[in-house]
């Protein structure tokens, strides 16, 4: 990568937006060019100088109880005289309540489940992958171009397949990093819209398909024959269930 | 739902990020009070339009709101300086001369951060706000502010060099060449 390409990518690689295989080439670049690597610590310094939390503001003691308050005298019809004491006394142990309820929900919350995590995982690699142009790292149409590019760059040999006749036609393969391994990612395309197919071996059970929606993506996710398969797109769901099929319909084909 | 559960639903999912709220509220508006009233009303309209709620990410849903009453605000102040859409095409060479004064950087008083940061033009501001100080992607950036995800992008460079150049006349030293044509 050169120094042109590098200034243009530098800040999303530096706020961690950036995809696997242009992050690993400015990575190289900047460990060669001095200039480079002085514009990175400049700006990286920029961000921790902003990111300092001195520079936050945090909101006065009295503005929580306060919106509390707005937001139940708008949901409330003004009360009647006789039960203002009442509703006092109400108010108070639903507080409590309230409290105990975030805190509980708080508590959930913050253990999403792996699945989750990885879904966003997912999402966020196919957002990358859209972001810097780089949605291949071996532009293809050809299934036995792409399966032979990943011989010696993963420890696996994804299944590819060829859907250019049902409408999915074959962009190319590249090589990404998702829950810690690396992974191929194959690129289809319907009309206009992007389709990121995840595959890595698992030694999970077959498992039929889930669907979720995340950042406004459909991502749909299944198991079969010592692998996993992640799909996601901003493709309507429809059409997407039915790639799964098509593409589960080939496998089976060749067994 | 009745009336009750929703207020609790709504203070369950609208009240953990009263902090993200107000800080970015603050940062636009530049005053406490008027920050504090943005973000009653702001979760008050939240509220009326809980039933347009449908899941997904809450602190990127009340952050659109919270930066829109901003806005109403600001416009209904006559505060609202854009960027001049044309200077916004300009592109900036900023950060792309190698210069060792951003060095310096790390070791700045947080006080001449914060007012370099109030300088800044609003729109360049909020990207910056929610990039570091919320840790936002450029996609939850994209939603809030309801710009493309490139632009997201641009702005946050573009806003790192106009803010490296006020910096740098702050500090009273000569910014790089590149860098001072867009101070």
């Amino acid at each position: 990568m050169g120094c042109q390409q590098t200034h243009n990518l530098i800040h999303g690689y530096l706020d961690g937006e950036l995809d696997l295989m242009n992050s690993l080439e400015i990575e190289a670049h900047l460990k060669d060019c001095r200039a480079c690597a002085q514009t990175y610590k400049g700006i990286r310094d920029l961000q921790s100088a902003v990111g300092n939390s001195a520079l936050r503001f945090d909101p006065p003691a009295n503005l929580e109880r306060r919106l509390r308050a707005a937001v139940r005298t708008e949901s409330t019809p003004d009360p009647q005289p006789s039960m203002i004491r009442w509703r006092w006394l109400v108010a108070g142990i639903s507080l409590l309540a309230v409290v105990a309820v975030i805190w509980i929900a708080a508590a959930m919350l913050t253990r999403e489940s792996p699945g989750d995590v990885l879904a966003q995982e997912i999402v966020s690699s196919h957002v990358r992958s859209l972001m810097a142009d780089h949605l291949t790292d071996v532009p293809s149409s050809d299934r036995h171009t792409v399966k032979p590019w990943f011989d010696g760059k993963l420890d696996f040999s994804p299944p590819v397949k060829d859907l250019s006749q049902q409408g999915f036609s074959l962009n190319g393969g590249r090589l990404d990093y998702i829950g810690n391994r690396p992974v191929a990612a194959l690129v289809y395309q319907r009309g206009r819209h992007s389709i990121n197919l995840f595959v890595w071996p698992s030694n999970k059970a077959a498992t039929s398909e889930r669907m979720s929606v995340s950042q406004g993506y459909n991502v749909i996710r299944w198991s079969n024959a010592g692998m996993a398969y992640w799909v996601v797109s901003d493709l309507n769901l429809a059409e997407l269930q039915q790639f799964v099929e098509l593409l589960k319909e080939q496998s089976q084909a060749r067994m | 739902m009745s009336d009750k559960s929703k207020v609790v639903k709504f203070e369950e999912i609208a009240l953990p990020h009263l902090g993200a709220a107000y800080n970015l509220a603050r940062w636009l508006v530049h005053n406490e009070p008027d920050a504090e009233d943005i973000v009653q009303e702001a979760y008050l309209r939240a509220f009326k339009f809980f039933k347009g709620y449908y899941g997904g990410d809450s602190r990127t849903w009340l952050l659109t709101i919270v930066r829109n009453t901003c806005y109403t605000w600001l416009q209904r102040n006559r505060l609202l300086r854009l960027t001049d859409p044309l200077d916004d095409k300009l592109d900036e060479p900023g950060m792309e001369v190698p210069d060792p004064e951003m060095l310096l950087m790390q070791r700045l008083d947080s006080e001449i951060v914060r007012h370099a940061l109030q300088e800044l033009p609003v729109d360049f501001r909020e990207v910056v706000v929610l990039r570091e100080m919320e840790g936002l992607s450029y996609k939850e950036i994209a939603n809030v502010v309801d710009i493309p995800i490139g632009t997201v992008m641009s702005r946050l460079k573009r806003g790192r060099a106009r803010l490296h150049a006020l910096l740098a006349s702050r500090m009273g030293k000569e910014a790089g060449v590149g860098l001072s044509t867009n101070a």
